[in-house]
């Protein structure tokens, strides 16, 4: 031990897990057993909640708008994510390897932005791009007095999370576009594969596991993305209401704690069954890289034991 | 080869054409949203309408004599502050205590803390953490905002840390300990300097994360003196429920510069894009 003893290590390590145990671990814990009281904001069981076993879980799945809300995110999550984000960004990381220097630089910067501006903003901009009287699309499509944000709420909502993330999706891929084989490429080309067979043939499989990576991790952002909020409010009639934004209707601004924490909790697991997923996912990619490194060894020891037997067995 | 040359060449030349007007409008889709803070702010007339009426700076004196705007980029800047420093320090501290001490189940430690980082969402987890403020009586107060941030950025934050702290060689501490350096000495004067680079890079990744996060601030502070920018944008409306877009669309550019200047800075610096941790 280089000049750290167990008790200091101890010490410099306290500070920092009392604060993650603190305000992540035992939060997640005390969904589990908030979802099973009837706690509220106001009345009497704000003071003295009573225990009402998975009374919260029937309720909630008995609830067409809880429902909704999850029928409407899981529609978030695979337009807007699964299937925008990550096309989109493939496309563009696809176009980048052979385009014109400026273009792939202006396209690159917008779609940069559109990432790293803070949510406030970009939720205003799309208001004020979406308003009804003066709005830039109606003055383009000359559609003035369509108001997108009431008449199609979940379809706004779903592209502009394609606007907003399409960035990540796009660095990921344009990463791992590049560990792809120019060689390979070439041989291909030479042998008169379009740029579709290429791609389906040769930078498909090669970067299959860049896919799932990026596909989950967006999932699992999109999945708790509360800027749908700042957009809609959840609106008109609870028709763009994912369940980020139910559950801080449900709890906070109406107070059913002990209800939104049963909800919460689902979102919870949720999120826990796409992390392990992924962390298999990694974990899997090491042993398939142990296997090859195993198997090249094996390959070399059984050539060098080819070459020298004739030495030995004279 | 089955199709005439002259068939190949026109498949060509419309796929191209496709292409050109594709990458037209895939421009156009994401430079639209932009135009509005580009031009509104100096728009003599600012509306929603992204265009400018006659250059001038009115709005921006108008957003500078408003009561609200100083005292809500100093609560971004106390919170962001704030976070980034106790990240800072904490990750720093416990990155080296893990790196260079032994424990038993340590990568699972990290591993485990690294998962429930990414589960325990502002989103997920906001009913538990309100209520937990609420009795430990930090609720409207800014440090509560800072601690719990604090809490869903470390364990990432310490990942990061560790692989600076494991690339320092040991035999520099060694060294140090053979001429009678004490701990805390070695830790000033060996390791902090050289996980300066680390260390700066989370600080930036903090700031920015900060900066933009809406929904705990949101949440936790009810208190329009204590709420950041990202909140009191919201704020901005008359009695009748227009947005004062002199005020919104300077402010929204004004918050907006600092992300940009960081993202630009660390990009320039170490080449990579930072994104991670609590999100929304």
């Amino acid at each position: 031990v280089a000049g750290l003893g167990r008790g200091r290590a101890t010490v410099f390590l306290a500070p920092a897990l009392v604060l993650v145990g603190t305000f992540l671990v035992f939060p997640a814990v005390w969904t589990l057993y908030l979802g099973l009281l009837d706690y509220s904001l106001t009345g009497a069981s704000a003071q003295a909640p009573n225990f009402v076993g998975t009374q919260n879980y029937t309720d909630a799945l008995a609830d067409p708008l809880f429902r909704n809300s999850l029928y409407l995110t899981l529609l978030y999550v695979g337009f807007s994510a699964v299937l925008g984000q990550n096309v989109l960004g493939f496309l563009l990381a696809w176009y980048f390897r052979s385009a014109p220097r400026p273009v792939r630089g202006t396209l690159t910067v917008l779609v940069l932005l559109a990432w790293i501006l803070p949510g406030s903003v970009v939720a205003f901009l799309w208001q004020a791009l979406l308003d009804r009287e003066n709005g830039t699309l109606n003055a383009l499509l000359h559609t003035t007095g369509t108001a997108w944000t009431i008449d199609h709420p979940m379809a706004v909502i779903i592209i502009f999370n394609i606007w907003r993330g399409t960035a990540f999706s796009m660095l990921l891929y344009s990463a791992a576009l590049s560990t792809v084989p120019a060689s390979h490429l070439e041989v291909a080309r030479m042998a008169g594969a379009r740029q579709w067979q290429q791609l389906r043939d040769i930078v498909l499989p090669t970067v299959r596991r860049h896919i799932l990576t990026n596909t989950l991790l967006i999932t699992l952002w999109t999945f708790n993305d509360f800027t749908p909020y700042l957009l809609t409010g959840g609106g008109p009639d609870n028709r763009s209401e994912t369940l980020p934004v139910y559950i801080y209707k449900t709890a906070i601004l109406n107070g059913r704690l002990g209800f939104g924490s049963a909800i919460s909790l689902l979102l919870l697991l949720a999120n826990l069954v796409i992390a392990v997923v992924y962390i298999r996912l990694l974990r899997g990619g090491s042993d398939e890289a142990a296997l090859r490194r195993a198997e090249r060894k094996a390959a070399r020891a059984a050539r060098r034991r080819q070459q020298s037997q004739p030495a030995v067995s004279p | 080869m089955t199709t005439a040359p002259g068939a190949a060449t026109v498949r060509h030349v419309v796929g191209r054409i496709g292409l050109y007007v594709g990458i037209c409008l895939l421009t156009v889709f994401f430079a639209l949203p932009l135009l509005w803070l580009v031009l509104t702010p100096f728009s003599r007339n600012p509306s929603y309408r992204a265009a400018l009426s006659g250059f001038s700076l009115d709005n921006f004196d108008k957003l500078f004599h408003n009561p609200q705007t100083w005292p809500s980029l100093r609560n971004s800047i106390y919170l962001a502050a704030g976070s980034a420093l106790l990240v800072i320090v904490m990750a720093a501290l416990a990155s080296y205590a893990l790196s260079r001490v032994r424990v038993p189940g340590r990568d699972q430690l990290l591993y485990g803390l690294l998962l429930l980082s990414s589960i325990v969402t502002g989103t997920a987890a906001m009913v538990p953490i309100f209520l937990m403020l609420y009795q430990l009586n930090l609720l409207d107060r800014q440090f509560g905002v800072v601690l719990v941030l604090t809490g869903g950025l470390l364990p990432a934050a310490v990942f990061i840390l560790k692989d600076f702290v494991d690339s320092i060689p040991r035999s520099y501490e060694e060294s140090a300990r053979v001429f009678g350096a004490s701990s805390g000495q070695i830790l000033r004067h060996i390791v902090l300097p050289l996980i300066r680079p680390g260390m700066a890079t989370l600080g930036v990744w903090a700031v920015v994360l900060v900066w933009g996060n809406f929904l705990m601030p949101y949440v936790l502070l009810s208190n329009p003196d204590k709420q950041p920018a990202a909140v009191v944008m919201y704020t901005f409306y008359d009695a009748g429920g227009q947005p004062n877009f002199a005020l919104i669309s300077t402010f929204a550019l004004v918050y907006s510069v600092p992300v940009v200047v960081l993202y630009l800075f660390v990009n320039r610096r170490y080449g990579f894009a930072f994104q991670g941790g609590i999100k929304g």
